[in-house]
């Protein structure tokens, strides 16, 4: 099976503290730490089972620009064949259908079998993976938490309200949106990442892609500002020192029934 | 203005919370617009859900077919590209339907996508003006769509409080002779349920709630120590269950239990609007949190900016002691 995996570059929310800059165009970016989206791990995690399942070869690909390079090769590390960076100046702003219609003309170009995103990235879009699946009139099933190969068929579970499993049949090639928990995704040490250093990865443009109507000034969908939401009501925030808190906090829980 | 649809979920015949979201969202784009509603399904049901829309909508759409007996996105996608106007605005809820079906459908209308939204401030002709989050709910952003050749919106449950659920009394319509050719490629089998724990954190009325921020498995037993001199219950939030270091049944959220405890203990949770779901009935919440600027800070009633490692084992203390 040929399996291509999208993965994005994004900043880790879980290691950062988010501020908005003073204009509000953007986050503050400079001292961020940056990492494989979280939902793509488990994308590349599953692509990697199958392949040494069934056979064939993982291709990871990004739109981004020369730092992403670092992404894949850590999918790479993780066991991924092959990297494509597809990074052209011409891609900067675009949205959701932009992006996929980028990674549409990447597909294009190969021959896939399967192709997997993750479930959502950092804008919380959720959007890349269904848009690309419609680009290339392809099946396509979200929020995947099963995978069994069943001929040129897959049998797919969806995770859907309340932990729930949604269980589809999906005819081949098709296109999945990978949910966390799958999978447990290898863990990647400083080793295998050197040993994949001087791989070469092939980039491609706008030109060599045939893409054009990208980037900000195709964008339907067009961010205006960030901006702080007026604050809500917000919890009491408890001050003093870690005994005094701790104090103040029992004699609240025990008005509101939550301690004896 | 363009005319605009709402695609109404459903279950048993009864319509979801989000029908009447969908209306509210929907007058906040055009005050004046004559809002319709499609429900799709077979037999029984059906009608019981179109009664269900009819109290939020001016028109209702029936669409009874046995292909559409379960909601399969690859299938109503279809449905909606041949039934639905060129240039018209679909509103759809942020859940696992929604997610399914919405992105393909705006490339297959050629229409704008906007997911996950949690604001609308109007339009400005045929730009749509809306909110959204991002990185985890720690920024929010303006954005404008333009739906010039018409938009799909997915909006995120709760986000559209139906205060006033007016304009209904509609009229139902059965368009099933409309539905077309809505053969697909990905067939539905079944449903299998979630499997049942040994511990039921729908009982308490007390947890102890656990997040990323408990960083180690071998931490979990801090988190059971002090739920233990506390007499509540450990449950926690996704990424704990991905990691396998707590079971399933553990889950808070969308895609985990509903709880309606007492007091609620969110001990390094961010405060994600899927794990907020699943907290209902206004428990007093406290978290406990690191991070200043975490989300869960404007939802929760006591806040504490600590180490949770450092918070779990003082706490246990005192209480214990
Ligand atoms: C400086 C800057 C300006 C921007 N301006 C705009 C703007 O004006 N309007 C706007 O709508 N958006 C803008 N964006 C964000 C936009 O590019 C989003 O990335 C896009 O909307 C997709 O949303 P998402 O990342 O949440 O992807 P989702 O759809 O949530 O991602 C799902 C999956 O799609 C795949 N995927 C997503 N992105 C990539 C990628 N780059 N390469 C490979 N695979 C990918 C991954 O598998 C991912 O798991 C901007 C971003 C930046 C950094
Ligand atoms: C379709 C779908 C369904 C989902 N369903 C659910 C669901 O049912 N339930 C659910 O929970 N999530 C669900 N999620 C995931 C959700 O979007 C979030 O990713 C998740 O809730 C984040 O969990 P968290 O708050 O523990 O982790 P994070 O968002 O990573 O937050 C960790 C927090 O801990 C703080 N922290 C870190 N270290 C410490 C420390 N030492 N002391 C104090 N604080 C610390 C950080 O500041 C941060 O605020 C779902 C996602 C999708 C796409």
């Amino acid at each position: 099976m040929e399996i291509l995996v999208c993965v994005k570059r994004v900043p880790d929310t879980a290691e950062n503290e988010i501020t908005i800059k003073g204009d509000g165009t953007d986050i503050q970016r400079d001292d961020l730490v940056y990492s494989v989206n979280e939902w793509d791990n488990y994308a590349t995690e599953e692509a990697i089972q199958i392949r040494d399942n069934v056979g064939g070869t993982v291709t990871v690909v990004t739109v981004g620009d020369s730092e992403s390079e670092e992404i894949l090769r850590r999918q790479m590390a993780m066991g991924a064949d092959n990297g494509i960076l597809l990074a052209d100046g011409a891609f900067d702003g675009s949205d959701a259908r932009g992006i996929a219609s980028i990674l549409a003309a990447a597909v294009k170009k190969g021959k896939y079998d399967l192709i997997l995103t993750g479930a959502q990235a950092d804008d919380g879009a959720g959007a890349v993976g269904g848009m690309l699946a419609a680009m290339l009139d392809l099946p396509y099933a979200s929020l995947v938490n099963k995978v069994e190969v069943a001929g040129n068929k897959l049998k797919v579970g969806r995770e859907i309200e309340g932990g729930n499993q949604e269980m589809n049949e999906i005819d081949l090639p098709c296109v999945l949106s990978i949910q966390t928990g799958i999978n447990e995704p290898r863990y990647v040490g400083i080793r295998g990442i050197r040993k994949v250093a001087s791989v070469e990865i092939p980039t491609h443009n706008a030109g060599a892609l045939g893409v054009s109507g990208v980037g900000k000034a195709g964008a339907q969908v067009k961010r205006v500002d960030y901006f702080t939401p007026p604050a809500g009501k917000g919890a009491e925030i408890l001050e003093g020192s870690m005994e005094e808190k701790i104090d103040k906090l029992i004699e609240l829980l025990k008005a509101k029934g939550g301690l004896k | 203005m363009a005319q605009i649809f709402a695609y109404i979920a459903h279950k048993n015949g009864v319509v979801d919370d989000t029908a009447a979201e969908l209306a509210v969202a929907a007058k906040k784009i055009d005050a004046s617009a004559q809002v319709t509603a499609i429900v799709t399904g077979s037999g029984a049901t059906l009608d019981a859900a179109c009664q269900g829309a009819a109290k939020a909508y001016a028109q209702v759409w029936k669409i009874n077919k046995p292909e559409l007996a379960y909601p399969n996105a690859e299938v109503v996608r279809k449905l909606l590209k041949n039934i639905v106007p060129a240039s018209s605005i679909v509103l759809v809820a942020h859940d696992t339907f929604g997610m399914d079906l919405g992105p393909g459908l705006s490339i297959k209308m050629d229409a704008a996508y906007a997911s996950d939204v949690v604001g609308i401030d109007g339009a400005d002709g045929s730009t749509l003006k809306i909110v959204r989050q991002e990185f985890a709910g720690m920024a929010h952003a303006h954005m404008t769509v333009n739906a010039a050749k018409g938009a799909v919106l997915t909006l995120r449950p709760g986000s559209f409080q139906a205060g006033d659920a007016a304009g209904g009394a509609g009229a139902v319509t059965d368009k099933s002779g409309d539905a077309g050719d809505l053969g697909a490629k990905r067939k539905f089998l079944q449903v299998v349920e979630a499997e049942t724990g040994d511990v039921d954190i729908t009982k308490s009325d007390v947890l102890v709630s656990i997040g990323r921020g408990i960083e180690d498995q071998e931490n979990i037993g801090l988190a059971e120590d002090l739920a233990k001199a506390m007499g509540a219950v450990v449950s926690c939030s996704r990424p704990i269950v991905d990691a396998k270091w707590l079971e399933k049944a553990r889950q808070v959220g969308t895609s985990g239990k509903t709880v309606k405890p007492k007091v609620y203990m969110a001990l390094g949770i961010s405060g994600s609007f899927q794990h907020l779901g699943g907290i209902k009935g206004s428990p007093f919440i406290v978290a406990v949190n690191k991070n200043p600027k975490a989300p869960i800070f404007q939802v929760a009633d006591v806040g504490i900016v600590e180490n949770i490692l450092e918070f779990i084992p003082a706490m246990t203390e005192k209480v214990s002691g």
